[in-house]
This record gives C-alpha cells, sequence and structure tokens, in this order.
C-alpha cells in the first residue's frame, strides 16, 4: 500500500504547483479521471480475492479522499486568490470627493426676515404683506403725516410718473412697511368692526421699502419689519417687553442692554427710539439705534375705524438689514444688493 | 442745533458733568449727537506780550523776542512765526507746558540761544486746524491769565439732533427750559427790559394776512454804526453755535435767535417806502433774495413788503434790496410769529433752508417775540449806538391754547404703570405747565412755546418723558391665546426658497427700479404706456420699475463672471409691476410676487466624477418640475422677448399660465457681452404656494404589466401633442404611459424619429389576462397609427 501513499502526496503536490483552475482539473483527471491512477485502482479491485478486497477498497478509498480533500482545499485557495485579486482591483481611492449638485443658499436678509418672522409666531404674530406701490393716503395720510410733512418730498420719496409724462403726486414708492398696518387694520374693521369686542390685532410685515437716498450706509431700496399689535389692554410697558423678548432671542444672549429714548414719528405717541449695547464682541458697549417704535397714535387708530379710547396698540418698525449685519458681522449694506456670490455663499 | 456748554451754564447750571448732562439730553429724546471739547487738554499757556524782537545771530528765519509773561516777569523766546512783533499780545506756553500731541516745553537752546517757553499759534493750541502764525490777542488781553480761562477754552460744544415736534428747544432759553424740568435745577433766563424811545420814528405795520402773520413787532433805529466790531463773547458764543460772524448787526440778530429762538430781520430803513405789510405774493411777483437767488413766488408765500415792493419772503429769507449794509446808518428791526403753515415747505421749494425757516416751519414762541426785539434793540444800542423809536406791534389772533384733558388712569394704562396724580402734577410744574386739576383729571394750557400739546396723548408722551422711560417697566405682555391658522394647501415661500437653494440656487436681491432698456429687452416694454416710470429717480439706470426679474440676474450673471464664478445658479422671489386697471390692492398697479431662476455654466458643478456637459433646457424643466411637483404641468413652445424663440416654453397648470423658462435670446447675449446664453425661469410665486391635500388612492394587489413599444413620426411631432391625442379612447386599464427614448437618425426616415413608450396596464381587483392586455396595446397602436400615422418599429 505504500504505492498508495505515494499517489497520495503525488497528487498533493501536483495540485499544489497549481495556480490555474483549468490546469488543476486537467491534474484533477491524472488521478481521479476515468484512467486517473485512483480510478484505475479501483478499477483493479475486482481481480483480487473478495478477503483482500475489502482491506484494499478501504484503503483506496481512504486514498482519494486524501486527493480529493487536497483537490477542493486547492480549488478554495485559487478562488480566494482570485476573489482577493479582484476585491484589490475594485478598491476605490475613498477620499476623491462625492459626485453632487452645489448647495445654494438664501439671501443673508431672508435668513434674517425667517428668524424674526418665527420669533414673533411664537407670541402669535400673523404675517403681512401689502403693496409696494403705494398711495400717498396709505403711505402718509392714514399715518397721520401732515401734507406739508419733509417726508413727502420728491428729495425723500420716489414718486410715479405718468405715461404722458407728468407727475403722478399721489403714487409712489412706499418708504416704509407702515402703510401694510393701515391697510391691515382697515381690513380688520371691515371683517370685525361690527363685533362688541374685535379680536386682537397681531401682525408683523416684512417687505422692501424705498427711499431716495444711496451712500455708503444707505440703499436706495432696503428692508424693514413693522409690527403691530392693537387690543384692549396694550401699553407701553409692554412694548418695552416684547422688544427686549425679541432682541435678546434674535441674538442668542442675554448679554445686551436694551434702552428706550424718546423721539417723534406722526405715526405713534408716545415714541421711542431703540437702542441696543452688546455687552461683548467688537461693537461691545456702543449704543446702536436699532428700530423705531410707540403706542400707535389715536389719529391713526380713527383713520382705519378704530376707536382710540376701547382699544390702544403700540407698533415698531426695524431694519432687518441692520439686524443681518450686526448678526454676522456684515460692515457695508451694499454688499447684500449686488449679487456677489463670493458674499452671498458665506451664508448657504 | 449746535451751542456752547458754558452759554448754557449761565442760564441753568445743574450739578452734573458735561458726560452725565449729555446723557440726560438723550434720555430726555434730545439726543446729542456730539459733545466734543473747544479745545483739546494743554496747560501752563498764558496771555504774554512780546516787548522786544530781535534776530536771531545765527538763523534767518529766527527772532529773539523778549516777552512779558505776567507778573513782571520777562523770559527770552525764540520765535520762528512769521508775524512776531513788538507789542503784540500772543499766547506763551511757559517751561513745563504740555501742549497737545505730547508736546513738552522746556527750557532749551535754538541755535546756541536760550529759550524760556514758546510762542504759540492757534493750531498748537489745538483749537483751529491751520494757522499762519502766531495767534494774535486782543490788545486789551490781560498779560499773565490763563489763555484757557482767556479764551474761555474749558468748555463743551453739545450737537442736538432735535425731533421736528421740539421746535422749542430750538434755543438756549429752550434748552435751558428743558434742562430745569429734567434736572430740577432752577432757570436764570435773561431778564430783559423795555428799551425806551429816544426818538418817534416809526413805521406803520399791516397784518394783510392775519392768518399767516398774526403778530409782528417792528421799530425804527437811526444813528447806527454798523460797522462796529462785533464783542469777542458774542462772537465766540456765534462760533460755538455754528454760526459765522459777518456783521454786528447781522451777528446780534443771529444771537437773539440762538438766545431765544425767535429770528429776526433787519431791513435798511431808508430803503423802505411806506408801510410795512406782512401779505402773500401777487401773481407774477419776483423777488431778489440774500443768496443771490431771484425767485417767481407763489401765491402762498407770505411777503414782507413796503408801499411799492416786496422786501423779504417772510420767515425765511430777506431780500437783497432792502439788505443791511456796512454804510446802514438806519435800521427797521423786525420780530415777527408767522404760523408753521404758512412757513412749512416754502424754502424746500425753491431748493434752500434758512435757519429762520427751519423754526418758522415748526413753530416759534409768539410769547417771546416781543422780548426778542427789546433784546436785540439793547445789543444794538449797545454796540452800535443809534437813537430808538417806539415798537410799533400789530396783533390778530395768535394760536389759540385750548386747555387740554389728561386722565391719570388713562395714562397709566397706556404706558403700563402705576403714576397717580400727585406724581404727574409734580411733573407737570416741572414742565412749567399751567393746569388746573379736577380729581385725577387735569387740564392743561399749552405754553406758547409748545406747539406739540393738542391731544392727550401729547401729555401722556410728556409725562413718560420725564417720567424716564428707562423707569418705564419692561414686561412680558398678555393676550388671549389662540392657535394660528397653518393651512396644509400653502407652502410657505421659506420652503419654496429652501428647495432652490437645496438645489444649487443661490438667493439674490435686486433694485426693483431698473434699465429703461431692461424692460424694452427682457419684457418686451417700449411705450409709456407700458411702463411704469419714476418721476424722480435717483439714476438713469434705475428709472423705471421691473415687470421681470430677469434683468437683475443677467446684470447679477454678468457680474459674477467678471469675478471669474464660472458656474452660476441664482434665484430671487420679489415683486413684479405692471400697469393693470383690474381690481387691484392699489388701482391700476398689478404688482405680483414671482419667483425667478437663472443657470449657466455646467450642469453639475465641475468635478472629477461628471462629464463636462452644459445646463440646458430640460434640467430647468426637470428643476420647474420638482419645485411644483406633485402637480402636473404643460409646457407649450412660446415667444417671449427675453428667449430664444425656439428654446423657450410658457407653463401651465391647470390651463392657467403661471410662468415660462426657456434660454436667453441670442441676439441678447451679444448685448449683454455673455459668452454662452444662460437658461431663465420665470414663475408666479402664488402658484408655487399651492400645496396638495393628499387624498389616499387605493393601492392594487395584483401586478401591473409592462410593455414597451417603439413607434416612428413625424419629426414636429411635439410629445404632449401624442400624449394628448392617445389620452381620448385611452383603454381603461393603461395607468401610465411613459416616454424612454427619443431616437433619429440611421435606420430612421429623414424628417421621422422613433420615440419607446413603455406602457404600465393594472387592475385594482384582479390579474389582467393576456388577451386583455394584448388588445390595450393594439388598440393603443392603433390609435397611433390612425392619429400620427405613427408606424410600429421592427
Amino acid at each position: 500500500m505504500d504505492n498508495l501513499d505515494q499517489i497520495v502526496s503525488e497528487a498533493q503536490a501536483a495540485f499544489a504547483a497549481l495556480s490555474d483552475p483549468d490546469a488543476l482539473e486537467q491534474a484533477k483527471a491524472r488521478f481521479l479521471g476515468k484512467s486517473g491512477q485512483i480510478t484505475e485502482l479501483l478499477k483493479g479491485l475486482g481481480k483480487l480475492p473478495p478477503e483482500e478486497k475489502k482491506t484494499a477498497g478501504a484503503a483506496i478509498n481512504v486514498a482519494k479522499n486524501a486527493v480529493e480533500a487536497a483537490l477542493n482545499g486547492r480549488r478554495e485557495a485559487i478562488r480566494q486568490a482570485a476573489l482577493a485579486a479582484r476585491l484589490a482591483e475594485e478598491a476605490l481611492d475613498v477620499t476623491l470627493p462625492g459626485r453632487a449638485e452645489a448647495r445654494g443658499g438664501l439671501h443673508p436678509v431672508t435668513r434674517t426676515l425667517e428668524r424674526i418672522e418665527s420669533l414673533f409666531a411664537s407670541i402669535g404674530f400673523e404675517v403681512a404683506d401689502g403693496p409696494e406701490i403705494e398711495e400717498d393716503f396709505h403711505n402718509f395720510t392714514a399715518l397721520n403725516t401732515p401734507e406739508d410733512h419733509p417726508a413727502r418730498s420728491m428729495h425723500d420719496t420716489f414718486y410715479l410718473q405718468n405715461p404722458n409724462g407728468t407727475l403722478a403726486d399721489k403714487v409712489l414708492l412706499r418708504t416704509h412697511t407702515s402703510p401694510i398696518q393701515a391697510r391691515y387694520m382697515q381690513a380688520h374693521v371691515a371683517k370685525y368692526g361690527q363685533l362688541e369686542k374685535m379680536p386682537e390685532i397681531r401682525i408683523i410685515a416684512p417687505g422692501r421699502v424705498y427711499r431716495v437716498d444711496s451712500d455708503a450706509t444707505h440703499s436706495p431700496m432696503f428692508h424693514q419689519v413693522e409690527g403691530l399689535w392693537v387690543g384692549e389692554n396694550v401699553s407701553f410697558a409692554d412694548l418695552k417687553g416684547v422688544i427686549a423678548d425679541f432682541l435678546k432671542s434674535f441674538f442668542e444672549t442675554d448679554a445686551l442692554t436694551v434702552r428706550f429714548r424718546p423721539s417723534f414719528f406722526p405715526f405713534t405717541e408716545p415714541s421711542a427710539e431703540i437702542d441696543v449695547a452688546f455687552m461683548s464682541g467688537s461693537l461691545k458697549g456702543r449704543w446702536l439705534e436699532i428700530a423705531g417704535c410707540g403706542m400707535v397714535h389715536p389719529n391713526v387708530l380713527k383713520i382705519a375705524g378704530i376707536d382710540p379710547e376701547k382699544y390702544v396698540g403700540f407698533a415698531f418698525g426695524f431694519g432687518p438689514d441692520r439686524l443681518t449685519m450686526l448678526r454676522y458681522g456684515v460692515n457695508d449694506l451694499r454688499l447684500f444688493f449686488e449679487g456677489d456670490l463670493r458674499f452671498l455663499r458665506q451664508f448657504a | 442745533m449746535k451751542f456752547s456748554e458754558s452759554w448754557l451754564r449761565t442760564l441753568v447750571d445743574p450739578k452734573l458733568t458735561s458726560e452725565e448732562l449729555s446723557h440726560l439730553l438723550t434720555m430726555a429724546g434730545l439726543e446729542v449727537e456730539d459733545l466734543s471739547p473747544v479745545a483739546p487738554p494743554f496747560n501752563q499757556v498764558v496771555v504774554a506780550q512780546v516787548l522786544e524782537v530781535v534776530k536771531h545771530p545765527d538763523a534767518d528765519r529766527l527772532n529773539v523776542c523778549q516777552v512779558d509773561i505776567g507778573h513782571g516777569v520777562v523770559q527770552q523766546i525764540v520765535c520762528g512765526a512769521p508775524n512776531v512783533a513788538a507789542g503784540l499780545k500772543v499766547p506763551c506756553a511757559l517751561p513745563g507746558a504740555e501742549l497737545p500731541g505730547d508736546f513738552k516745553i522746556k527750557i532749551a537752546k535754538v541755535r546756541g540761544i536760550e529759550s524760556s517757553g514758546m510762542l504759540c499759534s492757534a493750531k498748537e493750541l489745538g483749537i483751529a486746524e491751520e494757522a499762519a502764525g502766531l495767534l494774535v490777542l486782543p490788545a486789551d488781553a490781560p498779560v499773565g491769565q490763563s489763555i484757557r480761562h482767556y479764551l474761555e477754552l474749558d468748555d463743551h460744544v453739545f450737537e442736538i439732533k432735535l425731533t421736528p415736534n421740539r421746535a422749542d428747544c430750538l434755543s438756549l432759553q429752550g434748552i435751558a427750559r428743558e434742562v430745569g424740568a429734567i434736572t430740577g435745577s432752577s432757570t436764570c433766563l435773561p431778564l430783559i427790559g423795555e428799551v425806551l424811545p429816544t426818538t418817534t420814528e416809526r413805521r406803520t405795520v399791516l397784518l394783510d394776512a392775519p392768518e399767516a402773520c398774526p403778530l409782528y413787532c417792528g421799530r425804527v433805529i437811526q444813528g447806527v454804526d454798523a460797522k462796529a466790531v462785533t464783542p469777542e463773547w458774542l462772537r465766540r458764543r456765534l462760533e460755538r453755535s455754528g454760526i459765522r460772524s459777518i456783521s454786528a448787526l447781522v451777528d446780534i440778530t443771529n444771537y437773539v435767535m440762538l438766545e431765544l429762538g425767535q429770528p429776526l430781520h433787519v431791513f435798511d430803513n431808508a430803503k423802505l417806502d411806506g408801510a410795512v405789510h406782512a401779505r402773500l405774493a401777487r401773481p407774477d411777483e419776483q423777488l431778489l433774495l440774500l443768496n443771490a437767488q431771484t425767485v417767481a413766488v407763489d401765491r402762498d408765500i407770505l411777503l414782507i413788503s413796503d408801499d411799492v415792493k416786496a422786501l423779504a419772503m417772510a420767515g425765511i429769507m430777506g431780500g437783497e434790496e432792502s439788505a443791511v449794509t456796512l454804510e446802514t446808518t438806519e435800521l427797521f428791526l423786525e420780530s415777527a410769529f408767522f404760523a408753521p403753515k404758512a412757513i412749512a415747505g416754502r424754502a424746500r421749494r425753491h431748493g434752500f433752508s434758512s435757519d429762520a425757516s427751519h423754526r418758522f416751519e415748526r413753530g416759534v414762541d409768539f410769547g417771546s417775540t416781543r422780548r426778542a426785539i427789546e433784546r436785540a434793540t439793547q445789543l444794538i444800542v449797545d454796540l452800535c449806538g443809534g437813537q430808538v423809536g417806539p415798537v410799533v406791534q400789530a396783533q390778530a389772533d395768535l394760536p389759540s391754547r385750548p386747555a387740554v384733558r389728561l386722565r391719570t388712569a388713562r395714562a397709566e394704562k397706556v404706558l403700563g404703570l402705576t403714576l397717580g396724580s400727585k406724581r404727574i402734577a409734580e411733573l407737570f410744574t416741572g414742565l412749567d405747565l399751567a393746569f388746573e386739576q379736577q380729581g385725577d383729571d387735569f387740564l392743561v394750557t399749552p405754553p406758547s412755546w409748545r406747539f406739540d400739546m393738542e391731544i392727550e396723548e401729547d401729555l401722556i408722551e410728556e409725562i413718560a418723558r420725564l417720567y424716564g422711560y428707562d423707569n418705564i417697566p419692561s414686561q412680558a405682555p398678555q393676550g388671549r391665546l389662540a392657535m394660528m391658522r397653518q393651512p396644509e394647501a400653502q407652502r410657505p415661500v421659506y420652503r419654496i426658497r429652501q428647495m432652490l437653494a437645496d438645489r444649487g440656487y443661490q438667493e439674490v436681491v435686486n433694485f426693483a427700479f431698473v434699465e429703461t432698456d431692461w424692460e424694452a429687452d427682457f419684457a418686451g416694454k417700449t411705450t409709456e404706456n407700458d411702463l411704469i416710470r419714476l418721476a424722480n429717480p435717483i439714476a438713469s439706470q434705475m428709472a423705471v420699475m421691473r415687470s421681470t426679474l430677469f434683468g437683475g440676474l443677467i446684470a447679477n450673471l454678468v457680474t459674477n463672471l467678471k469675478r471669474k464664478q464660472n458656474r452660476v445658479r441664482l434665484f430671487e422671489v420679489g415683486r413684479t409691476f405692471h400697469r393693470d386697471t383690474g381690481d387691484q390692492a392699489l388701482a391700476g398697479f398689478r404688482q405680483p410676487w414671482r419667483l425667478a431662476g437663472l443657470a449657466f455654466g455646467g450642469a453639475l458643478p465641475e468635478s472629477w466624477g461628471s462629464g463636462a456637459r452644459k445646463v440646458d433646457f430640460y434640467d430647468l424643466k426637470g428643476e420647474i418640475e420638482a419645485l411644483l411637483a406633485p402637480a402636473i404641468l404643460r409646457f407649450e413652445a412660446c415667444s417671449h422677448p427675453a428667449l430664444h424663440p425656439g428654446r423657450a416654453a410658457c407653463i401651465l397648470l391647470d390651463g392657467r399660465e403661471i410662468g415660462c423658462l426657456g434660454e436667453l435670446h441670442p441676439e441678447w447675449m451679444q448685448k449683454y457681452e455673455l459668452t454662452a446664453a444662460p437658461l431663465l425661469f420665470e414663475l408666479e410665486l402664488e402658484a408655487l404656494k399651492a400645496a396638495v391635500v393628499p387624498a389616499y388612492i387605493e393601492v392594487s394587489r395584483f401586478p401591473a404589466v409592462v410593455r414597451d413599444l417603439a413607434v416612428v413620426v413625424d419629426r414636429d411631432l411635439t410629445l404632449q401633442a401624442l400624449f394628448d391625442g392617445l389620452k381620448e379612447g385611452l383603454p381603461p386599464l393603461v395607468k401610465d404611459l411613459q416616454l424612454f427614448d427619443v431616437y433619429a437618425g440611421k435606420g430612421v426616415p429623414e424628417n421621422k424619429k422613433s420615440l419607446a413608450l413603455r406602457i404600465v396596464m393594472q387592475d385594482t381587483q384582479r390579474t389582467l389576462l393576456d388577451s386583455e392586455v394584448d388588445a390595450a396595446v393594439q388598440q393603443l397602436i392603433a390609435n397611433l397609427e390612425q392619429q400620427f400615422s405613427a408606424q410600429l418599429r421592427a
């Protein structure tokens, strides 16, 4: 039976020397094929006497199993090697950039307006809108602005021209978002005026406004957010509370001081200018003028059809451009309106 | 309003530093815009007299001076100033002095000669920007006195930004009154006596327009020396108030205006004929003003005239003809009250403003009119001499000052604090307001200097101001809680913006007024009837209101390409403006919100992993479909002034046009200097805001059958036309029909194209039979053949 051991070791050696699957299968034929050495031995069993047949058969089978095991082992090794080669071949440079659309972004002032709207929505302020080409009545008269007020002059306000070239002196580009107030109050009275108690008005009105002014700190078009709260029990103390709450929420800090200083606007009385001073950062300690506000002037309520004895209101107007500049550290207002992607992308 | 602190402190002198006073004024509504010292810090500079000037032996430009520095001390000082001369009085910095700019004076040798100090120019003392030589002091300056004391340099200039309602503070008297009210300090207003007439010379005054001018005081003063020199103290106060000294007479009127708030005017009495009238202008009247401007005055302009001619625009500016000169010897001095309504806006109409008009249009204290003429008379007599005629005073109805009621409870309600009537009474008293108390109500009579106390709120404001806005509590408001409606069938605009941003678009904000050309090029608006033109644009390229957002986006593209940004995606949300007689918020103008976008450059950002394909029509169409999904849009070829005629489509939603998209017209590419055409779209924002509240449709449990087929049709048949045609008579089991390939070229006849269609068939109730599927496909094929002469492709 030495012969069998020799065949097995011969087969093992032959298989191990091969790495090509086809050659391996050919080598298999030498041992296990139709006329392979093992097959021949098995064929020879029939010639043996029956008492030897059993032991010789068992011995050949052991050898056959050993050859098959060697073959399978080698097959698996070759398969593994091939797989490893393929995987290595397929490997990626995972550090190459991903494939995607570039990100765009919102305009910085849009970001601010969205934040303002959502902060005020959280205390029940709805958003109101109104036309930008406005009539003199809503922009001035309804807001208690006298006929000869300087703001009405063509030096300050853009007026339209009629097609025939004459001045349309009653049609202008709104100079503030306050006409939205006037329109909203009128609509509110039309809707609820017959009720014993009108629901409260709580609105903010963001939008673009226009003034004849253009230099480093003024743009002929800029943004404003008007706010209005009219109800039966609204006071100057509430106004102070709302504004302080807003500024702290907007700038996300308690480290700021808000001060109200007497001022004058035709549509509010008492009126105040709102200054804010930060307790840290580059603007630390400086009073920055940030908004105007006041209690709605009784004439404004009356013109809208609201009884100023019964209802009191406060109004305020912020410059979202300025708020944006302070929030993000932008130092030139004009950047907002130049459409320079290198600037705008910073707010994506 | 600009003034010197030391002048103010002669009227009211609270125990406060300049900064404290400034803060109090600001917090009372008189915003201090600037507070600056008259001179920078320096010390040990005295009035000195040059006794002797000898040329320096070793330097051409230097002199060796013997200088009396007071107390009998004479110092030797080397001086290089060109104007040094014996006898002059000049400032002298003594050894040890520290001058502005950290300049210390020591005893030193100058070219071998000892010098014990320095003679100074105004510039060296920091009180002037430039100086040609030594600051020469008046001959009577006391030698040895500190120059700071002598020139009153320890003073500050306040500059106050007044709100238009506080004209009463356009004078030192008014500010002193205000400081008294907010600090509780007593005021010491100038005592003004009557100047007794020394002649009977007079002019009659006639109020021809008594509403516009209800009070006029005038007096003749003869034998005046108009060449008299304005004294230093008066000149200094004027200059520190920002008014240049001109001549004694003009300086006096300006001084009284600053002191009492009453603008005055002096006429050359020799040039007047007959009575003085305050009357409205006559038709076609003209007047040559002091500013050398000849104005054709409108009929609503109040004039001062004599019996023959117009003399002055009342309360605005005097006329050249009757103006005083240095040769004038007799005057007619005017102090009058002109009603704000008669003055307001008139100066501005003629393109100028004056200190007088600024005050009169806001309201001048008619209680001070007479005091002012007496005050000015006294100063004229003191400084220029003269014989004084009697004051002629003409008076009609002065502005009424009806009492205003203030209810304590109302004030407390509006302000949100508890005050009590006792406190309110104190505040009113501090303001010098005359009032009568009726229980908790106050009846307040406004003083003649206030033109902003007509209603209760005016008084509430005064209370708040004096109580201190800072002292009013800041409280969280109380309101009834109600949820805000948030319709699910509306998308917030921020979400739409965010969708675009997520798809690579950057938001911009452009001006609403644009170049006239843009409206023609991008909106086809060329006639004045179409355009909305501004009457007073700030620049010609901002002359018309935009009716499309395209122009701004194209300008942004051009700018960004110049800055080497080669792939540009932009959008803007804004209103557009159209003349329209329909029913609008503002009659005549439709102002719809729109969203417009622009895409230029690669379809994807340049990358190792994507091809270099340029963005095209279908990329943009895909964006729009995604923005509006799940709405089904229709696109129809259209012509649009901004767009390539073969590459433009209007966008329809439910049969309504909601916008357009396309490639920029090649003609504009050239005009706007673009090397390739950007893609553009513009949509009505209203259509984008609409959303759909989902409604469930049963999902089939049975498998769908999919069949593909390719047909050859005419090349110019649009897909939409084909789908529309098939819709009619579509077998009900066909659930979806998609195009998955378009081919023209080899194998397809000329002027034909092959369309590959995918047909999805399904039933919710059962599995479809092969025979049904085949029949449906056959029917589709038959329809295609019949309607479009389509041929099934092998």
